[in-house]
């Protein structure tokens, strides 16, 4: 029997075992919307297709499943573009729909026609436009796997109307094989062997911790060789989660706004094991003087990140979660670790003195200040909420003060920085996980670039909560103006302007809560968690509020500002 | 140093554009490009000449590896290789030059493909090197147009 192309993909994406579809519709997509209320998708209308894409991102992210979008073809479709960089930056997987005209207008600047696949190229892990319908079914299939495979990342396919209303008999393919795509998984097992005999040896080994231990789900492998060897482990900002904040062999965040024992450890180290992260730039700071008495090992599914900025000594291609486990095997029959434990005492006791030399902290006067209000919503969560974040101060400071015990409860945008995720992701993440806390720390600046979703998380009930610090600032360019711009403020004062954020939430239907003094503080979270509708908290904090410690940009990361 | 690069790829819309944003994306860059489909009709090859350090040119292969639609990639620097490249070069002809003009035809095993009252168009190939001593060669002779292909390269043996 044949069918259409929509009724193709939505059976594909069912056998995918898609539940949700983030949506705005479009005229280039009408076949397909045409189509989906015979399927019992659930599907979430949002106000912005940047909304669409930032929401099935943060769905990925909480649920570890990939996220799915939908849109129109021209506007609709470049209005995609942020969210795909932000996804491919931080290696999210997900399959974005985009509509297109139908094939015979394609390139002749038809109405709402933009080439999406040429647009979208450099910021997706691959792309399609499908020009037969009976293509279809295997484009689907390899766009679901390239996504979720490997190292993950966005997949767009493009659909001419003209497909989706044309009929094809439909043949699901069994199998999928991409000729030039086969990704790595089994590290090299002489490169593992060799790394180990570097671990029992060193004396003062950290182990650096990114976004791939929770790509990988090998959080419980890393905590497992962790307490084997008693190794100190110190994370990225994608890596929070992946080993317990609260542990005592946690050292917290690295890099511009690390905790100081952190980046000392690094510098001192002898060893540096890095698994699942890629030595970005604000991990790095000054690249030769990085980790400079380390042997360094990689782990990374992705061959590219390896030895791309920093030369590594024993590179390790493969799945963290499977080399890890390979690595536990053969410690356990070569029982190393006791040894080990022994052996690394003096370091232990040079990272004690590191951490009491300086620790996180801030005074708390009569104004609020940010970092107590986070302290305040780890507090009332007992740190189990999935907390999202906007871009700037918000973001550091929820890093370092909201101590991450779990995989996926941490949502931000790492690479690309985008201001306005935070509150999308924790839509996603809401229709993810409806039953449990979901909270966006924004600052008064990036909550205002998706505001428009209020109407979504209003129009199906998904009790999101946001805690605006609103210091009438965009405060981590304001900070950068205070330290290297002579404290110039042009163009990060946007206090004047500010909407009334309780009449704003009021005015979508959600509830406006406001607190001005720090008694205030504890009472306004207590009343947004127990209301089962979004909330907008309003928390005026103090203006000039820096994120410490900071490395300057091109700085070695132990020339640490500390106030 | 200067590499040249075998790259396999599917033979698809796109891949040229995918495989030359990477090099313009990434800041590396492309001294020569050439591509056709191989026996496999599936398939087609690039060769590309570029240039950089060993840290760039193992990104280069590594993100090349990296894309969906590339198969196989080799840099053939530090193997036996053959690379050749054709030119077209349309020179001015006086009755006084055409013989020496003629002569280094043959000497470089050119052939004259087209004649005008004013010019001949000369077809030649070899590496990198022979092309260079052809085009200064006749130079003085007054080059009108060159048209090249780029280099093409095979592993030995």
């Amino acid at each position: 029997m044949k069918k259409t192309g929509a009724s193709i993909l939505l059976e594909c994406l069912k056998r995918e075992g898609v539940e949700v579809i983030f949506s705005y519709p479009g005229g280039a997509v009408l076949p397909i919307t045409h189509e989906l209320p015979n399927w019992d998708f659930k599907t979430i209308l949002v106000r912005h297709e940047q909304g669409a894409v930032h929401a099935a991102d943060g769905y990925a992210r909480a649920s570890g499943k990939v996220g799915v979008c939908l849109v129109t073809s021209g506007p609709g479709a470049t209005n995609t573009v942020t969210g795909l960089a932000t996804a491919f930056m931080d290696s999210i997987p997900l399959v974005v729909l985009t509509g297109q005209v139908p094939t015979p207008l394609i390139g002749n600047d038809a109405f709402q026609e933009a080439d999406i696949v040429g647009i979208t190229r450099p910021c997706t892990k691959y792309n399609y436009l499908v020009t037969d319908v009976r293509d279809l079914a295997r484009i689907i299939r390899e766009a679901f796997y390239i996504a979720r495979t490997g190292r993950p990342g966005p997949v767009l396919v493009d659909l001419p109307k003209d497909i989706t209303a044309g009929t094809t008999e439909f043949k699901y393919p069994k199998e999928v094989h991409i000729t030039g795509y086969q990704p790595t998984l089994d590290g090299h097992m002489q490169q593992i062997k060799r790394a180990i005999q570097l671990i029992l040896k060193a004396h003062r080994p950290v182990i650096y911790a990114g976004g791939g231990v929770i790509a990988a789900n090998a959080a419980e492998e890393l905590t497992e060789l962790v307490e084997m060897l008693h190794i100190p482990v110190t994370m990225t900002l994608m890596g929070l989660g992946g080993f317990p904040g609260t542990h005592p062999l946690s050292l917290g965040m690295l890099g511009m706004h690390g905790t100081y024992r952190a980046n000392m450890a690094v510098t001192d180290s002898d060893l540096l094991i890095a698994v699942g992260a890629r030595f970005d730039d604000r991990v790095t700071g000054k690249v030769d003087a990085f980790a400079p008495k380390a042997k360094k090992i990689h782990i990374d599914i992705d061959p590219t990140s390896i030895s791309k900025n920093v030369r590594v000594d024993i590179p390790i291609v493969g799945d963290c979660k499977r080399v890890l486990a390979k690595m536990l095997t053969l410690l356990k029959e070569e029982k190393g670790g006791d040894e080990q434990r022994w052996s690394l005492e003096a370091w232990h006791q040079q990272i004690e003195k590191w951490k009491s030399f300086h620790r996180l902290s801030y005074n708390q006067n009569q104004i609020i200040k940010p970092q107590h209000v986070i302290e305040r919503v780890y507090e009332l969560t007992k740190g189990e909420a999935i907390i999202t974040t906007e871009v700037g101060q918000n973001q550091m400071w929820t890093a370092q003060y909201y101590l991450f015990d779990h995989p996926h409860t941490l949502l931000t945008s790492g690479g690309l920085g985008t201001m306005g995720y935070g509150f999308p992701a924790a839509i996603g993440a809401q229709v993810a996980f409806p039953e449990r806390t979901v909270i966006d720390i924004a600052g008064d600046g990036s909550i205002q670039m998706n505001i428009q979703e209020l109407a979504t998380a209003v129009h199906y009930k998904l009790p999101v909560k946001v805690a605006i610090l609103n210091n009438g600032y965009l405060g981590m360019v304001r900070q950068w103006q205070e330290l290297f711009h002579e404290r110039r403020y042009s163009l990060t004062p946007i206090g004047d302007a500010c909407p009334d954020f309780v009449k704003l939430a009021e005015a979508y239907g959600a509830l406006g809560l406001r607190a001005t003094r720090p008694d205030e503080v504890v009472p306004v979270l207590r009343e947004a968690l127990r209301t089962p509708l979004p909330v907008l908290m309003d928390f005026v904090v103090e203006p000039e509020e820096g994120v410490y410690p900071m490395v300057p940009a091109g700085e070695a990361i132990d020339r640490m500002l500390l106030v | 140093m200067r590499h040249t690069i075998n790259v396999l790829v599917e033979n698809e819309p796109g891949v040229l554009a995918r495989v030359a944003g990477l090099f313009s994306g990434r800041g590396f860059n492309i001294e020569s490009l050439s591509v056709a489909e191989t026996l496999d009709p599936m398939a087609s090859v690039m060769t590309i000449v570029t240039r950089g350090d060993d840290q760039i040119l193992e990104q280069i292969t590594k993100q090349l590896n990296k894309l969906v639609c590339v198969i196989k990639v080799t840099d053939l620097v530090g193997k036996e290789y053959v690379a050749r490249e054709l030119i077209l070069v349309r020179v001015t002809v006086k009755p006084e030059t055409r013989a020496e003009i003629l002569s280094i035809t043959d000497i470089f095993r050119g052939k004259v493909v087209d004649v005008s009252p004013k010019s001949y168009t000369i077809e030649v190939t070899g590496d990198e090197e022979k092309i260079k001593a052809f085009i200064e060669l006749l130079k003085p002779m007054g080059i009108k147009d060159v048209a090249r292909t780029g280099s093409v390269a095979l592993v030995r043996g």
